[in-house]
């Protein structure tokens, strides 16, 4: 339990770290790079290649760098979504989800298993 | 465009609003770990590149943009919406530097120190971002 609440205090203090530079950048198109920071990729990795070893840890990495492809895929499916078709952000970007789930999942099932 | 830093802009995020970030954040991580434990580091590596906060981050450059606006007196305008397709635009950018990051810790962290490993791909993971921002300031959409 006392892991759990390490993890939970250290994934949102970098998220939001991450996030709070994003707010303060300039132009919005260089502020975004910081939404696909690897801000829960470093809590996670770290913790992990404390608590259960180094491989395990670069094997959630291979897995991480297959669910990025998908984000990208996710995140110009997003833009294309509010630019073109001017749907709201929030619809938008909660919908679109879908998308990830399905790209990593395929992903995963061909590649990682 | 150049690049600049306006720490005001910290003053229009409420208190709630970093607090669902970072809940969600933190919750991202405990579910990743959880879902590690149970079936495996593959499945559960996925959810290291979930995209967390995009959702509350998109929405939030929205309102703030459709706020400002109205405060100039505008009350119906594409703008937010034009805010938040180019802070995914970026988003999606970030990912493709994501991508290096994954690869980067998956290649070397089982030959060298972990710390290092996280801070080589972090760095990595800036240069690519910010390289292909620069190369392609514009979103490609026709």
């Amino acid at each position: 339990m006392g892991q759990l609440i390490f993890r939970f205090l250290v994934g949102g203090l970098i998220v939001s770290f991450f996030a709070a530079l994003g707010d303060v950048l300039k132009p919005k198109s260089f502020a975004g790079l910081f939404g696909a920071a690897p801000s829960v990729g470093l809590a996670t990795l770290a913790l992990t290649s404390i608590s259960d070893g180094k491989m395990y840890a670069a094997l959630e990495a291979r897995s991480m760098a297959a669910a990025a492809a998908s984000f990208l895929i996710y995140a110009c499916l997003c833009s294309r979504l509010l630019m073109r078709w001017q749907w709201h952000a929030a619809k938008t970007t909660i919908m679109a989800l879908t998308v990830w789930f399905a790209v990593s999942s395929a992903l995963w099932f061909a590649f990682l298993k | 465009m150049l690049v600049s830093l306006n720490p005001s802009a910290l003053r229009q995020t409420r208190w709630y609003e970093y607090a669902v970030r970072f809940f969600f954040g933190g919750a991202v991580t405990v579910v990743a770990g959880l879902i590690a434990k149970k079936y495996g580091p593959t499945l559960g590596g996925l959810f290291l590149a979930f995209p967390a906060i995009f959702p509350a981050s998109a929405t939030l450059v929205e309102k703030h943009e459709r706020e400002k606006k109205k405060k100039a007196g505008i009350f119906k305008t594409r703008r937010g919406r034009q805010a938040a397709a180019l802070d995914a635009y970026g988003a999606a950018l970030g990912a493709i530097g994501l991508l290096g990051f994954g690869l980067i810790v998956w290649m070397a962290n089982p030959r060298l120190d972990s710390i290092l490993v996280l801070t080589l791909a972090t760095c990595a993971w800036a240069a690519v971002s910010v390289f292909l921002w620069r190369l392609r300031k514009t979103p490609f959409w026709p």
